[in-house]
C-alpha cells in the first residue's frame, strides 16, 4: 500500500454540493499535480466533517486542522501555505471551539464513530476499521437466537420515535416459521429537522448494511430493502454503491461465508410522502400503492410487504447492531441511564451559534445539548422555546431545559425524544407562527385516509389562521384543544394523533402570546 | 414510445413508482400526461382511477405541465424560522406567479415542500436536482436571474 504524507478528507454531502464541492475537488486534485505533491497528498471523499451550513469543508490529517467557507481562489494558499510550509491558515479554520467540542464527542460514539474519517465509497475503508467483523462473528460463530438475545440484553429501542424495543420486536417475526420474511429499512426521512439518516448514510452506509444483514440473520430473512426517499439522491447512490461492493466481495449474495446463508438488499425510492414514514405506510408504499397506513394488527412482524412477515428499523436503530454484535451488550450499557440505553443522534436547529449534528449518551439534559454542541444561542437572541422531537413533538420552555433526553425522563413532561431533532427558537419569534407553521406542516401531510385527521388539521389551520390574523376568540384556544384531543383518541394512525403535542405544549407554556395578539 | 422505459422493469405493481419517477424524468415538461397513464395502465394491468390514486397522493409527481426549472421550496418550521415565507414571497414576485403554477414561458414552476433534510442550511430549496441554501431574498434574485437569462 501507498503511503501518503497527507491524507486531506473532503467533505461531500449535499450541504458541501451546493456550494459546489466537486468542482473544487477537480480543480485541488488538478494543483497537486501542478505542485508535484500528487505522491505526497491524497484526497479523500468522505461523509459531513460536523460543521454545517459552512460550505466546502476539508480536514487535513495527520494534524486535523479543518477549514471551512472554501473558495476555489483558495486552493494556492492552502498548498502553499499549509501543505508545503506547514503554516496553518488562521482565517480559514473553523472555530476552534467547535471542531474541538466535535472532536471531543467523536471517542463516545456508537453510530457516527466512522462518519468524516473513512471515504464512504471504499469497502476497504470500512472493513480496515473493524467493519463486518459483527457479521461474520454471526454467521459463524452465533445462531440466529444468540443475536436477538444479546440485542435484548443491550436494551436497544427504535430510534425511529416510537422507541419500540428492538429485540422484542425481533423476537416476534423470528418466531414464524416461514421462509420469506423480510427486512425492511425506513429511511423515509421526512420529520422536518431531521436529517441525522441521511449523514448516517451519507458518511458511514456500510455500517447501515452490516446492521441490515444482522437483522436478516437474526429473524432468519433472505430478502431486505432499503426504502429511501426520494429527495435523498446522494444516500441513494451510496447505499447503492455500497451494496455492490458486498456483493463483490462475498458479504452479500449466496452462500455468505460458506455458511449457506444467502442474502440480498435491494433498495425502494419513495415520491415524498411524510406519512411514509409510518411503518404500514411505508409498505404500502413499497408495494406501489398510496401511502397510507394499514390497520394493526395484524403487525407487520406478522403480516407486512406482501402479507409477509416483515422487520421494519429505522437507519440509525439498524446502525446500533454492528456495536452490540462485536462488543457485547455490556459495552452499550455503559451509555446512558437503565431504561433508555445507549447513545442518540441529535440535531441542533434554529438560532444557535453553531447549527450541526451531535451523537451523545441517552440521558443527557437537554440544556448540555444546546450549549455543549449547539454553541449555546446565537448572539443577540435569548432563548425562548425548544421544538424538540420534529414537527410532532413538544415545545419546550426555558424552565423544563434541564430535562434529561431519554425516554422515561421525557415522559414525565408527555414530551417524546422522536426523531432526535432539535429546533431552538429565539425570543423574537412569535409562537403564534410557530404552532401555524407546524399545523401548516401537518394539514398538508395528512394522508386523507381517515377524517378525524383529514377533517381535524385542516380545521385546526383555519382556526390557528383566525387567531393569527387577529380575529380568533379566546374559547378557540379550547376549541384547538378539544379538537386536537379529539384526534388523539380517533385518529387512525401517529400523524393525526400526535398534533396534540405541539398544540399542548404551546398553549401550555406561551398561552399569553395567543390571548395578546387577540387584544390587538 | 414508452416501451423503452417499459423495457427496464417487470409488469408488476411494486414497481409502478419507479415507472412514474422514470417517465416524469423524460417528459420535456416533467409531468405524467393522460396517455401515459393510459400507457402504464396497460402494462401493468392496473386501471388508470388506480395510478391516478398514486400519482396524486406524492407530492413529487405531477399531472399537470410543468416549466424547466421546478423550484421547490421548503416551508417546515426549521425553514419558517429562518424566514421561509419571506422568499416564497420574493420568488411569487420575481416570477409573477402563485405556488402552483407554472410562468408562462414555461422556464419555471413554484412548487411548497416539506422537508429537505438540509436544515442546517434552512431556509433551503431545490430546483429540479440542486438544493440552494442559506436563502435570502438578494440570493434567490440572484438565481433566479441567473436562469432566466440560460434561456437567451
Amino acid at each position: 500500500m501507498k503511503l501518503y504524507r497527507s491524507h486531506i478528507l473532503l467533505a461531500i454531502d449535499e450541504a458541501s454540493k451546493l456550494a459546489g464541492v466537486v468542482e473544487f475537488k477537480d480543480i485541488f486534485e488538478q494543483k497537486l499535480i501542478e505542485y508535484n505533491l500528487s505522491d505526497e497528498i491524497k484526497i479523500l471523499e468522505s461523509g459531513p466533517l460536523g460543521p454545517l451550513g459552512s460550505g466546502i469543508c476539508l480536514s487535513i490529517f495527520p494534524e486535523n486542522t479543518v477549514y471551512y467557507n472554501l473558495k476555489t481562489d483558495d486552493i494556492d494558499l492552502i498548498i502553499k501555505e499549509h501543505l508545503i510550509k506547514g503554516r496553518p491558515i488562521k482565517k480559514l479554520i473553523y472555530n476552534r471551539e467547535a471542531v474541538e467540542r466535535y472532536n471531543y464527542n467523536y471517542s463516545n460514539r456508537i453510530v457516527l464513530d466512522n462518519s468524516g474519517l473513512i471515504d464512504p465509497e471504499n469497502i476497504d475503508e470500512y472493513l480496515a476499521v473493524g467493519g463486518y467483523e459483527a457479521w461474520e462473528k454471526a454467521l459463524t460463530q452465533l445462531k440466529p437466537n444468540d443475536v436477538i438475545e444479546e440485542v435484548k440484553q443491550s436494551g436497544l429501542r427504535g430510534r425511529g420515535g416510537a422507541g419500540f424495543p428492538t429485540g422484542l420486536k425481533w423476537s416476534f417475526t423470528a418466531a414464524i416459521d416461514v421462509q420469506d420474511k423480510l427486512i425492511v429499512v425506513n429511511a423515509d426521512e421526512g420529520e422536518p429537522g431531521t436529517f441525522k439518516d441521511r449523514l448516517i448514510m451519507e458518511g458511514d452506509p456500510h455500517k447501515l448494511l452490516e446492521g441490515v444483514m444482522l437483522a436478516a440473520y437474526a429473524v432468519g430473512a433472505h430478502e431486505a430493502y432499503v426504502y429511501i426517499r426520494g429527495e435523498y439522491k446522494l444516500c441513494i447512490n451510496r447505499i447503492r454503491k455500497a451494496i455492490e461492493q458486498c456483493l463483490e466481495y462475498g458479504i452479500l449474495g449466496e452462500n455468505i461465508f460458506d455458511t449457506g446463508y444467502n442474502l440480498v438488499i435491494k433498495i425502494k425510492i419513495g415520491a415524498g410522502a411524510y406519512v411514509c414514514g409510518e411503518e404500514t405506510a411505508l409498505i404500502e408504499s413499497m408495494e406501489g400503492y398510496r401511502g397510507t397506513p394499514r390497520s394493526k394488527p395484524p403487525f407487520p412482524g406478522v403480516k407486512g410487504a406482501w402479507q409477509r412477515p416483515t422487520v421494519v428499523n429505522n437507519v440509525e436503530t439498524l446502525s446500533n447492531i454492528p456495536f452490540i454484535i462485536k462488543n457485547g451488550a455490556d459495552a452499550f450499557k455503559k451509555h446512558g441511564p437503565e431504561e433508555s440505553t445507549g447513545t442518540k443522534v441529535y440535531t441542533i436547529l434554529g438560532d444557535v451559534a453553531f447549527p450541526g449534528l451531535c451523537e451523545v449518551d441517552m440521558g443527557v439534559t437537554l440544556r448540555e445539548i444546546i450549549d455543549n454542541y449547539g454553541g449555546g444561542m446565537k448572539q443577540d437572541k435569548k432563548f425562548k422555546a425548544a421544538l424538540v422531537g420534529g414537527a410532532a413533538g413538544v415545545f419546550i420552555p426555558e424552565s423544563l431545559l434541564d430535562v434529561k433526553m431519554d425516554y422515561a425522563s421525557l415522559k414525565e413532561y408527555s414530551a417524546v425524544l422522536g426523531s432526535g431533532a432539535i429546533l431552538v427558537i429565539g425570543d423574537d419569534f412569535s409562537m403564534v407562527e410557530m404552532l401555524y407553521s407546524v399545523i401548516r406542516f401537518f394539514r398538508h401531510e395528512s394522508c386523507g385516509k381517515c377524517s378525524p385527521c383529514s377533517k381535524g388539521t385542516h380545521e385546526l389551520f383555519m382556526m390557528i389562521n383566525r387567531i393569527r390574523n387577529g380575529i380568533g376568540k379566546k374559547e378557540d384556544l379550547d376549541k384547538m384543544l378539544l379538537l386536537a384531543d379529539t384526534m388523539k383518541h380517533t385518529a387512525f394512525c401517529a400523524l393525526g394523533q400526535s398534533l396534540i403535542m405541539p398544540i399542548q405544549s404551546a398553549l401550555d407554556n406561551y398561552k399569553d402570546e395567543f390571548l395578546a395578539i387577540m387584544k390587538e | 414510445m414508452y416501451e423503452k422505459i417499459f423495457s427496464k422493469y417487470t409488469p408488476e405493481r411494486e414497481n409502478l413508482i419507479y415507472i412514474l419517477h422514470d417517465i416524469q424524468d423524460n417528459h420535456p415538461q416533467n409531468y405524467i400526461s393522460e396517455e401515459a397513464v393510459a400507457a402504464v395502465g396497460k402494462y401493468l394491468r392496473v386501471a388508470p382511477a388506480h395510478i391516478y390514486g398514486v400519482l396524486t397522493f406524492y407530492t413529487m409527481f405531477s399531472t399537470k405541465p410543468r416549466g424547466k426549472n421546478i423550484i421547490r421550496l421548503c416551508e417546515s418550521p426549521p425553514c419558517f424560522l429562518k424566514g421561509s415565507d419571506k422568499i416564497i414571497a420574493k420568488l411569487r414576485e420575481l416570477l409573477n406567479i402563485r405556488v402552483g403554477e407554472t410562468t408562462g414561458d414555461e422556464l419555471f414552476t413554484l412548487e411548497t415542500c416539506a422537508c429537505l433534510g438540509v436544515c442546517g442550511n434552512a431556509p433551503v430549496m431545490m430546483i429540479n436536482e440542486d438544493v440552494y441554501g442559506d436563502l435570502t431574498e438578494e440570493i434567490v434574485t440572484v438565481i433566479i436571474n441567473k436562469l432566466k437569462g440560460e434561456k437567451l
